[in-house]
Parts: structure tokens; C-alpha cells; sequence
């Protein structure tokens, strides 16, 4: 489908679910990106350290829509922030190997990290107004990617912003160039910032929370807008949220986080219809749903975040967890590998359904 | 716990047989809009709520839905009298707020009760939990003794599952959902028979929110409360609610018990909110038919003429729907939509078409131009 | 819907996941006890605390332990001060900071005229914040409680307070020396009246911020009288840039307390010894003995100083952002 202004208009029909699996034959063997035991260290003054990522590793394919998931406090976000090396230097120890396209980006100095920023990875933000500059015109910011990337000339530069606002759907481009940040509604700015992102057709794109801020009926043209521009540009999407409704929708393989490491690993479908890990369990029975009867109690997860044993002196989880054995505290649970369906998990008491299911899912 | 969390809960001596706790009749909200200098000169109005009708019953949970900027939230306040309404009536058991005096207002506060939203900001977070609790009490002179006032309180702890240590301790020593439980317990504990519930879980990580709902149902089980709650979650208000009101730019577009509601929305707006709503569930997201609108939310110091949705309605019609208000009507039994076509559309005669988007700024673009709610103390 | 007995059920589930959680004794750590350890880490306010105690140290015991008299005019006694023949010696080991010009040992003198100093200081700082946080506080309430009237009242009190910023210190300063002779108290009056309109605004700004505020509108809801929504809720809220101020004040009010002294407005005995009026004196004399203004001079500066660390040390302290 290409995309025009009136792509951002109303349609109704279903979405183009079958579309999903035409992206991934693209694949070819090496992954685009490879997370390998990332970990992340606030030193503090007058503090204790916190490991805000402790242990974290996937992998995105060309192409692939990877989601991370978790609640706050699990380090999803300071992952991606650590990937892109947007961390500050002092107070903070990063550990471990993020390999893009080959280079171990953790590695990188400044100036061969900003040459990759915005061209081969862009980042869209939460708040679309913290992100972007509100004493600079829009234009002026997306033809400002334009111009350090692509080397464009100005001439050249604006026209593409105009048509870059176009492909995101924002009406009348020509005028918004000349418009401030703020005078434009959530939903349109994060177009704006969409469009930043996609400007050099990056390989990768890192969308951390893009619609939390927004209401849901924009959140759903937004995540339409971005699943759209994803397939059709075969860029690479990495999707951190807590929602897992947005996840469903959106990612071919979902990560779930929990205290600093992943604690579930699995293709969507399969993490839906039978969880493993007794977080993924809990997480997905305490949320409300809008398909279910009203009868249906919810079932919470008792205690909070905050309730959690340090990793190293066994399972995060265990504190919380209705499954825990005298296994669970002690020792780290190490990640279990499934090999079909290709899934993994980090607990020694999982919800694992009985054989014939599995047969099924694989 | 079983027992109310005092003596003389009002409740107990009311029959519950859904009679309406609270009647509502042609609310409206305006804010004026000044510009100006040295003499602020009022140059519009911001209409947050703008003929609003509804009954809650009690012991009901009445759940109002909506986007930012429809003015649940405002007419939450405007109902408890926090925003003083511009017109209409707010009638609690039988007594008419809008023209209430300052201190018999004050009087019945204590059995109309509200929840925040965000459990940091509401909390005074120089007063420990103990001083918290107190001080609703000691507003309404509750309590003959100390003792008699202490024991209210832990009864109230009890009731919302904190433990009794959380009284000598500050709100910024508890997390997210403790302190929403601290809200409600300030709520609580007044013994209030009528319950404001403004987005009481929005702000709260995923699982907790599961807990703080469930504490809100059986709370009401118990205790005999009735709820409005307010929220953006569809879900979650499902959930909880017996009667969903749906509110678009300060009206109501649709009002029905929540399981017709959600079986079969009428108001093309629901109809595009409960399907823009992310589900949990692969196959279900694959497989749902999204309703897209067009565009942003107009501004509601410009709502648009004849039915506020019209700019952005997939279903719109040339006649009606441009200059005429649509009155909120009873199209089957206990449910009430605001449409001019809503038999066409649900019937299938009418059919959805794309829609041209129309860029909207946000309220408060020009320079100089002042917004202010008076806060009625 | 649901089960009896919701309380039970609920607390059980909370009191497990509180396994690895914090302790259940112990007092609640409110948000001053929090911001005065925080301040206890802070090597500026330590250094401040320090060279403030010192002072204060010497005004209260000083004047008990100085070899001599403030008043003595010994040099002249014994012939050894002669100002018209340009003589006042400096520091010797009978008199560590030499004489001043009427023959007095200067050490004594800067020892007992550090009380005087820190006590206009204070005094005038005192009266400062107490009339401008009244007028502050009473503009500040009444316009975040008070609706139409009490913003009318807030508009009134603060355009008598924007007066009183548009008049130049210094005038201010000189009024009230011509309407009440010059005096010690001219002097700490004449410096409160200049720190009123800080106070006030001060005071008041951050009255309306926190009036604002939604744990306000809770107390509203919960139907507390205004009254002690304001005291109890708003004013409590509403200090942490009033004492950062204060803190500032004690610092500038002795340095323009001494510059009203050196304009001849203080206090004209010449028995009472203050580091401003010892400026002053000192003019005339700066080729034969510049130590005579240096050493007040430096004494005056370095306690601004310790005020000034203390006061940016507070502000840091009491930062809500920093709130856990």
C-alpha cells in the first residue's frame, strides 16, 4: 500500500495481517543486531550502584519487529539508551557487546557513533515535545538530519522534509515546515519525529514508548503509521513498551524484561497462547481485557516492583512469584533454550503446558 | 474485613435498591478565555463540559470514558463542586449542590469523596500517613475520643491492605500503588457513600493496577459505595463499570450498561475507540477491523457546529450532521446515543467512507491568551 | 462479584511480597530529615557552618577574652598614636592588629564589633522576612484560596510592594535615617525595609505555585477549612525558598549594613565598635594604615561568604527534584 495523504485519512478493513510474514523472508543469516550480555551500572554519589541491566541479550533480524517488554523499572529503556550509546560517560559502567552490522557499537568512539545515529539507527522518544527543539521550526529540524547525513543542500533538504511530513501524514507539509513544535497537536508531532527517524532510511529504528503519550485513537493511527513505513522500507523495529496489547499487534518476536534481565524469549503467538515464565503469566492475567467477559477476576501480581531479590541471589521474581521453590532462591535461574518452537526462559519452575500443545504451536 | 469502617456508616441505614444517588441535569463547564494587557478582556470560551445528563444509581459503578480534552475529568470536579459549574444542576440524594453555601457544602463533602489520578501529587508530601488520615476526620469532627479516631484508622488500613507501620511513615517511602491505596484510605475513612475515582490506576505499572482494581470492587462490596469512575482505559473500565458513558469534546455520545456496550457500540465514535483499543492477543489484533480516525481532536474552544464528531465521523451524512445537535436518546432499553443515523449505521444501510484530515492547534497556541479554572474552595 | 473478607485476603498477599522488602519498625524519614542529612554531606554547608560558627563563637565569647577594652584610647594615652603626624602603628606583640586612629587596639575592637555586626544582621534580616513573608503569605493565600476578592487583594498588597522595589534602596535608606535620626536601629530597619519586597514576593509566588497544587485540591475535597488547608498544607510547602533566602539575606544585609554605616547613617557613638561604622572611620586614614578598613573589610566578606555557602548548600538540600 503506498503512502499519501489520504493513507492518514479514515479506512476501515482489516489490517493487512497476512502482509506480516512477507517482510521477513528478507532475512538473510547473520542478525542485524546482536545484544550480548549488555549490562548497565549507575554509580552514584553517596549510593549505593544500581544495575538497571544486568545480563540482557537478543538479537533483530533484517526486517524483524523485535518488542521489549516490561514494566518500569525492568530496563528497557536504559538497554536501548545504552545500544545507542546516549548514556552519559560519568557515573555509568556498561558492559557486554551490541553488534550492529558488524561493529560492537559499545565499542565506538563519538564521532563513528554519531556518523551511525539517525542514518543506519534513529530513535523515536516518548514525548515528542521534550524531543524535539521548541524554539526551532519543524522543517528546519528534519532537514537538519537531512542535510548531516545525506549531505543534501538546503533546496533539497526542504523539499524532502515536505515530502517526508507527506509520507507521514501531516497535511499540508508546505506550511507545517514553518511551524513550531508546539503548534501542533501530540499525535502530529510524533509524526514529525517519525519522519526525522525515517529521514535516511535507517536499518534499524528504536521506538521507546512512542504512543504511551498519546490517546488511543491517535495511538492507533501512530502505530499503524509506523508498522506501515517498517514493512514497506524493511527497517528493522525494535518496540519497547509495557502495553502488551501493542506488542500483540505489532511484534514478530517479543523479549520480556524483568529487573534488568530477559526473563522470556518467544515469537508473538506462542507467548500468547502459553506463557512460560511466570511473570509473562501473571502480567498477562492481571491485564483487563477488552475481549473478555466482565465476570473474569482480574488476577494481580501481588507486591511491586520494588520487591525483588538481587539477581545474583537468585530469581528477581521469586519475592512475588506463586510458583517459587526452595530452587528459585539461592542461585540465579539460568535461561532455558527451547528449540521448537524457538523460545527461551529464565525460570526452573515454568508454566510449561503439556506436550501436545507444544506440538501444536511448532 | 467485614464490618463497615465505622459506627455509623450512612450506608447501612439507606435502602440499596438502585434508587439514584446522584442526578445530573444539563451540566456545562465553561472556562473564559482572556487576552489582554492590563484589563483582561474574555475573548472566548473553553467549553470542558457542555450539557451533560446522567444518573448514577446506588451501590452502581458508573464508568465515563473518554479521550484528553472530552472533559471527564472536568465534569468529575464540576460534579463534586472543586470546578464551579456555569449551568446546570448536580443533585446528590435528593440535594442540590450547585446552590449549596460554602459550609453546608463543606458538610457534605464528607459523603462525596474523590481519588486522584497521580498518588504522588495529591499526597502533601510533608505530612505522614497518619496526619493524612486525621485530618478528614478531624475536618468533620468524626472520631469523640482519640482512640475512637485511631481505631477508624486502622480499620481503614486494614481495609485498603497496608500494614499499621505505614502511619509514622512519609508517601515518598511507598510505591506507586501504596500510595494510591493511601488515597483511597483518605477517602475511606470519612465513610463516604459516593466516590469520585479520577483515572485511579492510570499512573500505576501494569500489575499493579489489577490490584488496586480489585481492591476498589471489593471495597464497594463491602461497604456499599457507589463509584464514578473515570478513565481513558476502556478495558479496564469495562472491567468495573455496570453503566459506560462514552464523552467526546464535553458531551455525552453514548450511554449503556457495559456489557451492551461493548457488545454492540452504536456511536461511531465508540465504535472507532473500542476498535483502535489494543488487545493482548495476536490473533485477535490480526484479525480486528480498525476503525481509523482522521486527524486530531478539535479544540474545545472551537467545538465544531451541529454534532461535535461530524469532522471526523467515517459515517457523516450532508443533513443533519453538520448543524444539528444530536440529543442523547434511548435507542434500545438502558441504552442512550446521540446520533442522528443510528439505526442506519447499525443496521448496515449507511456505510463508513474515508474522511480528509484537518489539522487542529492546540488550545493555548496565541500568546498572551490565559486559561484559568477558579478553583471553588 | 466478590468474596468476604477482602481485607484479609488482600493484606496476605501484600505481607508476602514484603518479604525482601524494608523494615517494619522504625519512624517515617520526613522530607526535612531528609534534605538535613543531605545537607550534612554537603562540604560547602560544613564550610559554611564552620566559618558562621567561628563567628558566632566570637561574638558571644570575644568580647569576654580581648586584652583590652574596646574604648581605651591607650596609644594616645602613652603617646604612641599620633594621627595628625601620620603615625598608627600596626600589628606589634602587645597589640595584634596594631591601633586604630583614636589610639584603641584594633584586635579588641574587630573582636567585640563582630556581635554588633551579626546582630544587625540578623535583626535586620529578621525584620525583613517576618513583614515581607506576612505580606507575602496573606497575598499568596488569598489568591489561591480566596476566588475573586481574595485576587484582588493579592493584586492590591502587591503593587504596594512593587512600590516599594521602585524606590532605590539607597533612598529608602536615607528616609528613614532623616525621619528617625541616625541610629543602630535606623540601620537594621533601613535594611529590613529593603529585604521586604523579596520576602514578599518570594513568599507569595511560591504560596500560589503550591495552592495549585493537587494534594491541595485533595484537602478541598476532603472538605478541611481553607484556613488550615493554607497554614497546614500551603505554608509548610512554600518555605524551602524562604529559608534559602533568608540565608542569602544575613549575608547581604551585613554587607549593606555596613555600607549605610560607612555613609555615616549608623550608629554616631563612636564607643560601640561595628565592622561597617570601623570601615567608615577608616577612610580618612587608608595611606597610613590601610589595615584599618582591610581588616574589617575581610571579616565582613568572609561572613557574607559563610551565609552565601550555607544558603546555596540549602537550596540544594531542600530541591524537590532530588526527592526520593
Amino acid at each position: 500500500m503506498s503512502l499519501s495523504t489520504s493513507d492518514s485519512a479514515t479506512w476501515v478493513g482489516a489490517t493487512s495481517a497476512g502482509a506480516r510474514g512477507a517482510n521477513r523472508g528478507s532475512r538473510s543469516g547473520a542478525p542485524l543486531l546482536e545484544v550480548t550480555d549488555l549490562s548497565v551500572t549507575f554509580t552514584p554519589r553517596e549510593a549505593p550502584a544500581v544495575a538497571a541491566v544486568d545480563g540482557v541479550s537478543f538479537t533483530v533480524d533484517e526486517g524483524e519487529v523485535v518488542g521489549l517488554v516490561g514494566e518500569s523499572g525492568c530496563g528497557k529503556s536504559v538497554t536501548s539508551l545504552a545500544i545507542m550509546g546516549l548514556l552519559p560517560r560519568r557515573g555509568v559502567q556498561v558492559g557486554g557487546r551490541a553488534v550492529f552490522a558488524g561493529q560492537d557499537l559499545l565499542t565506538l568512539g563519538d564521532a563513528a557513533l554519531r556518523d551511525i545515529r539517525g542514518r543506519e539507527i534513529a530513535m523515536i522518544f516518548q514525548d515528542p515535545l521534550s524531543s524535539l527543539n521548541p524554539v526551532v521550526p519543524i522543517g528546519v529540524q528534519v532537514a537538519e538530519v537531512l542535510v548531516r547525513h545525506r549531505k543534501l543542500d538546503r533546496a533539497q533538504a526542504r523539499r524532502e522534509s515536505a515530502e517526508l511530513l507527506e509520507r507521514v501524514g501531516i497535511p499540508d507539509p508546505q506550511r507545517r515546515l514553518r511551524e513550531y513544535p508546539h503548534q501542533l497537536s501530540g499525535g502530529m508531532r510524533q509524526r514529525a519525529l517519525i519522519a526525522m527517524a525515517v529521514a535516511c532510511q535507517p536499518r534499524l529504528l528504536i521506538a521507546d514508548e512512542p504512543t504511551t503519550a498519546l490517546d488511543v485513537t491517535i495511538q492507533a493511527q501512530t502505530l499503524d503509521l509506523l508498522k506501515d513505513l517498517v514493512r514497506s522500507s524493511g527497517t528493522a523495529l525494535i518496540m519497547i513498551t509495557h502495553d502488551l496489547g501493542v506488542v500483540a499487534g505489532m511484534c514478530d518476536t517479543v523479549n520480556v524484561l524483568y529487573a534488568g534481565r530477559v526473563v522470556e524469549t518467544a515469537e508473538r503467538v506462542p507467548l500468547f497462547a502459553n506463557p512460560y515464565h511466570p511473570y509473562t503469566v501473571g502480567l498477562l492475567g492481571s491485564i483487563p481485557r477488552l475481549d473478555r467477559a466482565r465476570g473474569d477476576r482480574l488476577t494481580p501480581i501481588p507486591g511491586s516492583v520494588r520487591d525483588q531479590l538481587p539477581w545474583p541471589e537468585g530469581c528477581a521474581f521469586a519475592p512475588r512469584c506463586d510458583r517459587r521453590t526452595d530452587a528459585c532462591i539461592g542461585r540465579p535461574p539460568q535461561l532455558t533454550r527451547v528449540v521448537v518452537p524457538p523460545r527461551t526462559h529464565r525460570c526452573v519452575n515454568p508454566v510449561v503446558p503439556a506436550p501436545a500443545t507444544l506440538e501444536e504451536v511448532s | 474485613m467485614t464490618t463497615a469502617t465505622h459506627d455509623s456508616h450512612p450506608n447501612e441505614s439507606r435502602p440499596s435498591d438502585g434508587a439514584p444517588l446522584l442526578t445530573v441535569r444539563d451540566l456545562s463547564v465553561y472556562f473564559p478565555i482572556t487576552r489582554g494587557l492590563l484589563f483582561d478582556r474574555v475573548v472566548g470560551h473553553v467549553k470542558a463540559v457542555d450539557g451533560v445528563d446522567l444518573t448514577i444509581a446506588r451501590g452502581s459503578t458508573y464508568g465515563l470514558v473518554g479521550e484528553s480534552g472530552c472533559g471527564k475529568s472536568t465534569l468529575g470536579r464540576a460534579i463534586l463542586q472543586l470546578v464551579p459549574p456555569t449551568s446546570g444542576s448536580v443533585r446528590f440524594d435528593g440535594v442540590e449542590l450547585t446552590t449549596l453555601g460554602a459550609q453546608p457544602l463543606r458538610a457534605m463533602r464528607r459523603r462525596m469523596q474523590m481519588i486522584f489520578q497521580d498518588p504522588m501529587s495529591s499526597l502533601d508530601p510533608r505530612q505522614n500517613i497518619e496526619s493524612i488520615l486525621t485530618e478528614g476526620l478531624s475536618a468533620h469532627g468524626i472520631g469523640a475520643s482519640r482512640a475512637e479516631r485511631r481505631d477508624i484508622i486502622a480499620r481503614t488500613l486494614d481495609a485498603v491492605g497496608l500494614p499499621q507501620w505505614a502511619l509514622s511513615r512519609y508517601p515518598h517511602e511507598f510505591s506507586g500503588g501504596q500510595r494510591q491505596r493511601i488515597g483511597i484510605a483518605r477517602a475511606l475513612v470519612l465513610g463516604p457513600e459516593l466516590i469520585v475515582a479520577d483515572e485511579p490506576v492510570s499512573a500505576l505499572d501494569v500489575s499493579i493496577q489489577a490490584q488496586v482494581l480489585n481492591l476498589l470492587d471489593e471495597l464497594q462490596a463491602t461497604l456499599g459505595l457507589t463509584y464514578l469512575v473515570i478513565a481513558h482505559d476502556l478495558a479496564a473500565v469495562r472491567h468495573i463499570a455496570d453503566v459506560v458513558g462514552v464523552m467526546y469534546l464535553g458531551t455525552l455520545v453514548e450511554e449503556a450498561a457495559s456489557d451492551d456496550l461493548y457488545a454492540q457500540p452504536l456511536h461511531p465514535y465508540t465504535r472507532a475507540l473500542m476498535s483502535a483499543v489494543p488487545v493482548p492477543d495476536p490473533e485477535v489484533e490480526d484479525r480486528r477491523e480498525r476503525i481509523l480516525l482522521a486527524g486530531d481532536l478539535p479544540s474545545p474552544a472551537n467545538p465544531p457546529a451541529g454534532c461535535r464528531f461530524h469532522t471526523r465521523c467515517p459515517w457523516v451524512q450532508p443533513t443533519r450532521c453538520r448543524d444539528e445537535r444530536p440529543q442523547l436518546v434511548e435507542h434500545r432499553p438502558g441504552h442512550r446515543v446521540a446520533c442522528h443515523f443510528v439505526e442506519d449505521i447499525a443496521s448496515g444501510r449507511l456505510q463508513p467512507r474515508q474522511r480528509e484530515v484537518e489539522l487542529v492547534r492546540p488550545v493555548a497556541d496565541t500568546a498572551d491568551v490565559a486559561v484559568g479554572p477558579d478553583v471553588l474552595v | 462479584m466478590s468474596v468476604l473478607s477482602p481485607g484479609r485476603k488482600v493484606e496476605k498477599l501484600d505481607r508476602l511480597a514484603e518479604l525482601a522488602a524494608a523494615s517494619a519498625d522504625g519512624r517515617g524519614v520526613s522530607l526535612w530529615r531528609e534534605a538535613a542529612r543531605r545537607l550534612r554531606r554537603n562540604p560547602s554547608a560544613i564550610a559554611g557552618a564552620v566559618i558562621l560558627g567561628i563567628f558566632v563563637l566570637i561574638a558571644a565569647i570575644g568580647p569576654f577574652f580581648v586584652p583590652y577594652g574596646p574604648t581605651e584610647t591607650i596609644g594616645v594615652a602613652n603617646g604612641e598614636v599620633r594621627p595628625a603626624a601620620g603615625i598608627i602603628p600596626g600589628p606589634s606583640a602587645e597589640h595584634w592588629l596594631g591601633y586604630d586612629h583614636l589610639g584603641r587596639d584594633e584586635f579588641s575592637r574587630m573582636v567585640v564589633g563582630a556581635r554588633q555586626t551579626l546582630l544587625v544582621g540578623v535583626v535586620a534580616t529578621l525584620i525583613g522576612m517576618t513583614v515581607g513573608c506576612l505580606i507575602g503569605g496573606i497575598a499568596g493565600a488569598a489568591h489561591g484560596l480566596g476566588g475573586r476578592w481574595g485576587r484582588r487583594v493579592d493584586t492590591v498588597l502587591m503593587r504596594i510592594v512593587d512600590m516599594m522595589l521602585a524606590l532605590p534602596s539607597l533612598l529608602l535608606a536615607i528616609s528613614i535615617a532623616a525621619l528617625l535620626g541616625p541610629s543602630l536601629a535606623t540601620v537594621m530597619i533601613a535594611v529590613g525595609a529593603i529585604a521586604v519586597p523579596i520576602f514578599a514576593r518570594l513568599l507569595r509566588g511560591s504560596m500560589i505555585a503550591q495552592a495549585n497544587a493537587e494534594y491541595v485540591l485533595a484537602a478541598t475535597a476532603l472538605g478541611v477549612r481553607k484556613r488550615r488547608i493554607a497554614l497546614g498544607h500551603i505554608l509548610p510547602n512554600s518555605l524551602a525558598p524562604v529559608l534559602v533566602q533568608m540565608t542569602l539575606t544575613l549575608a547581604t544585609a551585613i554587607i549593606e549594613a555596613a555600607a549605610l554605616s560607612f555613609l555615616g547613617l549608623g550608629n554616631p557613638d563612636p564607643s560601640t565598635p561595628e565592622w561597617g561604622k570601623m570601615l567608615s572611620d577608616a577612610q580618612r586614614y587608608l595611606e597610613i594604615s590601610p589595615g584599618l578598613a582591610i581588616y574589617p573589610a575581610i571579616a565582613i566578606i568572609i561572613t557574607a561568604f559563610g551565609f552565601t555557602l550555607l544558603g546555596e548548600a540549602m537550596r540544594e538540600a531542600l530541591d524537590p527534584k532530588l526527592r526520593a
